[in-house]
């Protein structure tokens, strides 16, 4: 009975499309939105806050009432939501990377460094290693701002490898063990509040970079490198600003990190902090900065909930990776902002 | 001294030749090659070990298996996002991580996974004692490339092989099918990787890190010799390989690996096609 009223409705839904083609085209409101005239009216201006604003303060209103491991939990989907959106921000300039657990390691080793041997706070720790670990990073990768596509990729994986080698050869700042017993910070309220807000500046300021007029000429380059050449612009220089911005964040992640666990060791360049980045930014839809976000928010808790399975996580975060990227390309986010912006209707085929 | 440095570049271009092969001829950089090499490892190991076939049977049944399962990735789920290189990047390099960290999830670690050797026993070669192993491997080397260059020269398939390597559209128009060649040189690819595991793998044992190794140690001979070129590869490993074997002597086996890295860098600085890479190098690296 039921299959039998099933078979209608695909039937029906079939004739439905013999005859009529989907048509998607703009909201209203999103075509008056777009412009300046947003601030003519309180509806436009609450449709252009609403996507913005509701995740922001669902995310504080999460923290604030969560028990402190969940809290923990919340941390760490920040930290590689922030991972995420500077992988997503490198690929938008053309610089597939493979292993941001290399500019993530050099951030949390510089601060383990400065704090342990040199006894500075954080606040001052975190700072130094996000610049410094920026440079450093962009310093290693720079003969290799040259490449592109699979052979930047290639370096940047054996990247981060190397340096584990390198440290677990030359036993310099722990070797195997790392360095243990950096001071924390003074609570778990401080760490929360810098997350959070340096996650949301992040977002909010490469996506409004990436569509100012110097952030086009990243675009472009990922677009067509040639022509962007052709037209006189240094592209190796601005794809070294790219990934001092990109590496910079993923530094500041490292630092943090450091100081939240107060450790810092050869785990930090493991895999899980190339591919879930990776991963997040499949699931959540790529180069819109934003849907990594959101992937990161899907996937960490998820894998916080499989945690008794151990390893198997990094095996999921693997076939999530292959069937996004091969079945589902879209992502998340750019299913939910079509549906936002745009309206969907049945045409009929003249 | 200098057969240590011979070995290890046999060694080398053993590794990285089936990689450079399926790159080669259907630009598709394979992320998952020391997942297959690692794979075909335990496969042999499991064959024998818990089935009881004899060692060549289990080698040969392995290198088949191995070369089918690289052709089922690549019809089923390459040759969707072919093109695409981001998409291509990610998808072989998730595959190997699902490959990789499954095979540790089970539980593959330890000192009692290793391949028996060929012919045990060892010679002595210019003042050196070497395993009779160590010596197969450089003929099976040379073998190969003759193989392979006999293959590509003066077989129908092998053709057509070069055919979509140089140019797919007008070797379609000849009537070759690009996915099905492409299919089949990611399964040659996969294979070729399968014995370099059987010949190799019995100088050591058996592990998941490996996979990584073997991975960075075939890309670092491709880079250097130049991606898709046979010839460069053999230039590539034996100065990879002596490089590889002089810090070894000299310094300390820790900082091998950092050769390869050290030898990429330098490739790139000064010529970014690589030692005999000319074809293509514009297009592909800038």
């Amino acid at each position: 009975m039921v299959a039998a009223g099933l078979n209608l409705l695909i039937k029906k839904r079939d004739m439905a499309k013999e005859n009529y083609r989907k048509e998607r085209i703009d909201r209203c409101i999103k075509a008056r939105s777009d412009d300046i005239y947003a601030i003519s009216s309180k509806n436009e201006i609450l449709y252009l806050l609403f996507p913005r604003v509701i995740p922001i303060a669902a995310l504080g209103i999460i923290a604030l009432i969560s028990p402190l491991y969940w809290q923990k939990v919340i941390i760490s989907a920040c930290i590689f939501a922030m991972l995420a959106v500077s992988w997503d921000f490198l690929s938008s300039c053309g610089m597939l990377s493979l292993g941001q657990a290399l500019f993530f390691g050099i951030g949390s080793y510089i601060a383990g460094i400065l704090n342990h041997y040199l006894n500075l706070p954080f606040y001052i720790t975190i700072p130094v290693a996000t610049i410094s670990g920026g440079l450093l990073s962009t310093i290693l990768l720079l003969p290799v701002v040259r490449l592109r596509g699979i052979y930047f990729a290639m370096v940047t994986l054996i990247l981060p490898l190397m340096l584990m080698r390198g440290i677990e050869a030359t036993r310099i700042f722990g070797g195997n063990e790392g360095i243990t017993g950096l001071s924390p910070f003074p609570n778990i309220w401080v760490e929360l509040i810098i997350i959070i807000t340096a996650m949301w500046v992040t977002l909010f300021a490469l996506r409004r970079f990436i569509s100012s007029d110097y952030g086009l000429i990243f675009v472009s380059i990922r677009d067509n490198d040639r022509a962007t050449m052709a037209s006189g612009i240094n592209i190796y220089a601005f794809k070294a600003q790219a990934l001092f911005i990109g590496s910079c964040i993923c530094a500041f992640c490292g630092a943090f990190m450091t100081h939240s666990y107060m450790f810092t060791g050869i785990p930090v360049f493991t895999m899980e902090f190339s591919i879930l980045p990776i991963a997040a930014s499949a699931i959540g839809g790529i180069g819109s900065l934003a849907g990594p976000l959101l992937g990161a928010f899907v996937l960490v808790p998820l894998s916080e909930i499989l945690r008794e399975f151990g390893t198997l996580r990094v095996v999921f975060y693997g076939l999530v990776l292959v069937i996004c990227v091969v079945a589902l390309p879209e992502g998340i986010f750019h299913y939910l902002s079509r549906k936002y912006n745009e309206m969907e209707r049945w045409v009929k085929i003249e | 001294m200098f057969v240590y440095g011979l070995i290890n570049s046999a060694v080398l271009a053993l590794m990285a030749i089936g990689f450079n092969l399926t790159f080669g001829i259907s630009g598709v950089a394979n992320f998952a090659y020391g997942a297959i090499y690692v794979v075909s490892g335990f496969l042999t190991w499991s064959l024998i070990n818990k089935l009881n076939m004899p060692y060549p049977v289990s080698a040969i049944s392995t290198i088949i298996i191995i070369g089918i399962l690289g052709a089922l990735i690549y019809r089923f789920i390459i040759k969707r996002i072919r093109g695409l290189v981001i998409s291509e990047v990610i998808a072989t390099f998730g595959i190997s991580i699902v490959i990789l960290e499954f095979l540790r999830y089970v539980g593959f670690i330890g000192f009692k996974y290793s391949l028996p050797m060929f012919i045990t026993g060892s010679v002595e070669i210019f003042d050196a004692y070497v395993d009779i192993q160590r010596l197969l491997i450089i003929c099976f080397v040379i073998l190969l490339i003759i193989a392979l260059y006999i293959f590509t020269h003066h077989t129908k398939i092998g053709r057509a092989f070069r055919g979509i390597a140089q140019e797919e559209h007008t070797s379609l128009s000849l009537g070759i099918n690009p996915d099905w060649i492409a299919s089949l040189s990611m399964g040659l690819g996969s294979s070729l990787g399968a014995f370099a595991a059987i010949v190799i793998l019995p100088l050591g044992t058996i592990t998941v890190d490996g996979g990584y190794d073997v991975l960075i140690n075939a890309l670092s001979v491709c880079i250097v010799g130049g991606l898709g070129s046979t010839f460069g590869i053999i230039i590539a490993s034996v100065i990879i390989g002596y490089a590889q074997t002089l810090t070894a002597t000299y310094l300390a086996p820790h900082w091998t690996m950092i050769v390869s890295l050290l030898a990429i860098l330098i490739i790139l600085v000064f010529k970014p096609s690589g030692i005999l890479g000319h074809q293509k190098e514009l297009e592909e690296r800038v």
